[in-house]
């Protein structure tokens, strides 16, 4: 089972929603859609399902072209950021009805609806309708329908977005579980870089609807293939700055130097982008080539182990991510620390020219 | 702006409430302290948004008193508690500009037009909109309208106190970093009374000096947030702070050492008997793999999280929890957590027991 999109594009009165994206999605994988809203997401979906039709390219349904087929004759599931469930039916009806449409037996509805329904744990609410649920068992009542049909491609667009952050944490950990137990394709459209390393798998980050980049959710993470993608996964988002690669040395606008290594020091002399995460950020200089940086505090949050200092460095707005409870009041000066090997260099497109050197030992 | 006090206030929907389940806010008292930053955190259902109405005047109370500073406000309607708000989704007048959407509430208290004009530029500049000031609301993004919205929150220095309802909820990741810190700096700067009602922990935890935890009607907590993350007073604390929660293990406590199925756990600190259900609590963050000292485990799994991995695991058949630095090494012969010392929380019937000198 695959589905392949080849140059699929699609253009509403002239305005690009998706540039021409290609993508290859095989039986039994999770499929993150990675990107911030108005990125193409959901449009990206909507071609998948067929529920839009591509200005231009062809989709491909086990190796058949399948771009003109209505949704209804495709074997495809979908859920929404909103729970959608037949309000006046059971939660056992709700599950049922993909099956009756489909003119199934009563034994292999009951049996089918039993089996989803132990997955999502909603046995105990079979007999109750949506509403008298909590907004993760309505949730899970829309999953549980969009699973039984045994559809080859369930995509869920933003699933746990309208959630209360401790049941999406729940969700987020059952997932891949269900996910593993179907076999279908399935992709997964969320805004947030933590909730698409939770789920593993692959992940295709969007910018502007185009697929910036696309492979094993990690890969993408440690090693993204340009400036934007970097930006897109990371939360808090990744610190730039400009630098002058010379020989040995970055020279970080004058404040700052550091040594230029392996990938780093075999790069062309010249100017670049440096661009680093805020967790590789620290206050103790932990090595003797720890990068120093003077900056100046603007705001510190506090989550009560770890603290964000939101930082200014000449002109850049930075924020590292520290541990423990570090008070500094705004205005503060203060060097913070980075190992070099933490840090990306990218060229003037933004292109990733030298990746950090632990990216490729993780 | 005011300190608010809540003086033994209690909420009930139903008409003659006896029973305790019958309050939707069971009794507290609390004093707010004029310039504070509080955040009303916890799940759907917990009170939060009833106690927030209840501050703002929407719902009067059907127990006890509310004070801003000496005045008693209880009976006063919204409009005469002098408040702002900031709500879930943006407000704005799409046919004004931004700089009569921000200068909406000053004109209607008649303020002099000059004073306005300083007083919006300054608001203008904090939210980074002064250079789209004469641009019509219509067409903006909902992330820029949000922000109109909280700067015309922000824009009357004299009010008693600024809530915010779930602020940022349509808001980008990104975006929230931004607009998270502008609110920050904007109540360093002018230091007005604001009560932020949030499920995000994140947000709460960032956003405030002081994080009001409510579970089923309950203030179950009240702290900093490093209180909260050191020292839960409840489970429900606990488990909700934290991403994965504490680990929580039923326990027997004896002295100064948990049985946890024949194993013993030297807590740090002296207990006396304990009644009810005993449990501790360590959170994933103060545990770490070993292949020597410790308690044997499985692992079912492990999620990398980018700055950090989360390993799933069962300790005596119980779920646990475990957090591991990223690029720290996670061998087969990796069978046993150890604790930190000092790190284990006591709980009685899930308030946290504090214990004495070993």
């Amino acid at each position: 089972m695959t589905l392949e999109l080849k140059s699929v594009s699609r253009s509403v009165q002239g305005r690009a929603h998706i540039r021409p994206t290609d993508l290859m999605l095989e039986r039994g994988t999770m499929n993150v859609l990675l990107g911030p809203t108005l990125s193409g997401k959901t449009s990206l979906m909507r071609l998948m399902a067929g529920l839009d039709v591509p200005t231009t390219g062809q989709i491909l349904w086990n190796g058949t072209d399948v771009t003109g087929q209505r949704v209804q004759d495709r074997k495809v599931a979908m859920v929404y950021q909103q729970f959608i469930n037949y309000p006046a039916m059971s939660v056992y009806d709700n599950i049922a009805s993909p099956l009756r449409l489909m003119g199934k037996s009563k034994a292999e509805i009951d049996r089918a609806v039993r089996e989803t329904a132990e997955l999502l744990k909603l046995t105990p609410m079979l007999a109750r309708k949506p509403l008298e649920l909590s907004g993760g068992q309505q949730q899970r009542c829309a999953l549980a329908r969009a699973l039984v049909k045994g559809a080859g491609l369930v995509l869920l667009d933003e699933p746990l977005a309208n959630l209360d952050y401790k049941l999406r944490e729940e969700l987020r950990v059952e997932i891949p579980r269900i996910f593993e137990a179907s076999g279908a394709i399935f992709v997964y459209a969320t805004t947030e870089p933590e909730e698409a390393l939770l789920l593993g798998g692959n992940t295709a980050t969007l910018w502007e609807g185009r697929v910036t980049q696309f492979g094993p959710t990690p890969k993408v993470y440690r090693l993204p293939a340009d400036a934007t993608t970097a930006r897109v996964f990371s939360d808090p988002p990744m610190n730039f700055v400009p630098v002058v690669k010379s020989g040995h040395r970055l020279d970080f606008g004058g404040l700052a130097k550091a040594p230029a290594e392996g990938a780093h020091a075999a790069l062309p002399d010249g100017r670049y982008l440096a661009g680093f995460r805020a967790n590789h950020v620290t206050l103790d200089k932990h090595s003797g080539d720890a990068v120093e940086l003077p900056c100046t505090v603007a705001v510190t949050e506090i989550t009560g182990s770890e603290s964000f200092l939101h930082l200014r460095h000449g002109a850049e707005k930075w924020v590292g991510l520290v541990h423990g409870v570090q008070d500094l009041a705004p205005g503060t000066a203060v060097n913070v620390y980075l190992n070099p090997t933490r840090i990306y260099l990218f060229d003037a497109d933004g292109a990733l020219v030298a990746p950090a050197s632990y990216a490729l030992a993780a | 702006m005011a300190q608010i006090t809540l003086s033994k206030l209690a909420h009930s929907y139903a008409a003659n409430p006896n029973a305790e389940s019958d309050y939707a806010l069971k009794e507290m008292d609390h004093v707010w302290q004029d310039g504070g930053a509080y955040a009303l955190l916890g799940s759907s259902g917990c009170g939060k948004t009833t106690l927030l109405n209840i501050i703002s005047g929407l719902v009067r109370p059907s127990h006890g008193r509310v004070l801003f500073g000496d005045l008693d406000v209880t009976d006063q309607e919204t409009a005469a508690r002098n408040i702002a708000q900031v709500f879930q989704f943006p407000v704005v007048y799409d046919t004004m500009t931004v700089r009569e959407n921000l200068s909406f509430p000053l004109r209607n208290r008649g303020m002099d037009a000059a004073y306005i004009a300083g007083r919006v530029n300054q608001i203008a500049q904090m939210i980074g909109m002064e250079d789209i000031l004469n641009r019509k609301a219509r067409g903006l993004t909902a992330d820029a309208k949000q922000k109109i919205s909280l700067g015309r929150g922000m824009v009357r220095e004299d009010v008693n106190a600024i809530l915010f309802d779930e602020p940022l909820t349509v808001i980008d990741p990104h975006m929230k970093w931004e607009l998270r810190t502008q609110l920050k700096q904007l109540h360093r700067q002018f230091g007005h009374t604001m009560i932020y009602v949030t499920h995000d922990q994140t947000e709460a935890l960032t956003f405030a000096d002081k994080v009001v935890v409510m579970y089923d009607g309950r203030v179950v907590q009240m702290g900093t947030p490093e209180e909260l993350f050191e020292t839960p007073a409840h489970t429900f604390v606990g488990y909700f702070i934290g991403s994965p929660g504490m680990n929580l293990l039923d326990a027997t406590v004896s002295g100064t050492i948990a049985h946890l199925q024949g194993a013993e756990i030297a807590l740090g600190a002296g207990y006396g008997p304990l009644k009810g259900r005993t449990q501790i609590g360590i959170r994933p963050e103060y545990c770490s793999l070993t292949d020597g000292a410790g308690l044997p485990i499985t692992i079912r799994r492990v999620e990398d999280v980018g700055r950090h991995r989360i390993v799933r695991a069962d300790l005596f058949g119980q779920p646990f929890n475990i957090i591991a630095a990223e690029g720290a090494g996670i061998s087969p012969e990796m069978t046993r957590v150890a604790f930190a010392p000092g790190k284990i929380s006591v709980y009685a019937d899930d308030w946290r027991v504090a214990g004495g000198a070993v």
